[in-house]
């Protein structure tokens, strides 16, 4: 077994494990560092696969910043010893059922496809130079309108984040 | 193109986790933990896009391009949804799903 073999089943097994646990915790503080774990464990698969630059993205704005932000959520909602109650018999069935005929449905699809690579394409190293190049570029492979739409959204969203969150002066 | 690793691989890791995510969107109450399960849903999406650009297309960068876009969307709806969730406590005091059943007070 390869280095990046090993690394691929402990980075997946990391990944399941903490899925679960993610969901299965009853206390939310634990759920997210849960989450934390699954997000770094994730970048890991994206430092596999050759996406450097998208695995420090990864780590820096869903590791760094998503999950503060949902921790200060919590902090600031909830106590910190709260557990949830269990859900009902009824809900845990219906999540089990659907977890289980879902993904038996989706892995028999995804396995029985023949996933063919056309031979002729080239791989192309993916350098800074080159994402900088695609990401603010106008001709093919041009990616500089979702850029620029991205930024309208962030900035609407900062906005909006902060209109709804404000505390009304009455 | 990894040695020892095919497609088959991956996509089965990011199918379990995506349904892991839904469970947990049906058998949670809180509302942070349903925001929590949408996170690993979209995280489950980034790793198919990123893996069928690395197998398929390797001599693109539309998949990477695309999740790219998919992590600022995630940081705009979560920074949207903490806010509401904190809107939300400010006025009923909880933030148990089944609680919020009426749009305006």
């Amino acid at each position: 077994m390869t280095l990046p073999v090993f690394m691929f089943y402990l980075i997946s097994a990391t990944i399941l494990l903490f899925s679960v646990m993610t969901i299965a915790s009853r206390k939310m503080l634990r759920s997210a560092i849960y989450l934390l774990f699954v997000l770094i464990a994730t970048s890991g698969f994206y430092f596999l696969l050759n996406y450097q630059f998208l695995a420090g993205v990864q780590l820096t704005l869903y590791a760094g910043g998503i999950v503060v932000l949902i921790i200060f959520s919590i902090l600031l909602t909830s106590h910190i010893s709260h557990k949830f109650k269990r859900p009902s018999t009824w809900k845990l069935w219906m999540g089990l059922t659907v977890l289980v005929i879902g993904s038996a449905t989706a892995l028999w699809v995804i396995l029985l496809q023949p996933f063919s690579k056309d031979p002729a394409l080239k791989t192309v190293p993916v350098t800074m130079h080159l994402i900088g190049n695609q990401l603010l570029g106008l001709g093919k492979n041009g990616y500089v309108l979702p850029f620029e739409l991205i930024s309208i959204l962030l900035i609407a969203a900062m906005i909006a984040a902060i209109v709804v969150a404000k505390k009304e002066s009455n | 193109m990894i040695q020892g690793l095919s497609i088959y691989h991956f996509l089965v890791v990011s199918t379990l986790m995506f349904f892991i995510g839904i469970t947990g969107f049906i058998i949670r109450q809180n509302l942070i933990t349903i925001l929590l399960s949408v996170e690993l849903i979209l995280n489950s999406v980034v790793i198919n896009f990123l893996v069928f650009n690395r197998f398929l297309y390797p001599d693109q960068l539309q998949g990477h391009f695309f999740s790219l876009f998919i992590i600022g969307i995630a940081a705009a709806e979560a920074s949207v949804a903490v806010a509401l969730i904190i809107n939300i406590y400010r006025r009923i005091r909880n933030i148990n799903a089944d609680n919020v059943n009426e749009m305006k007070f």
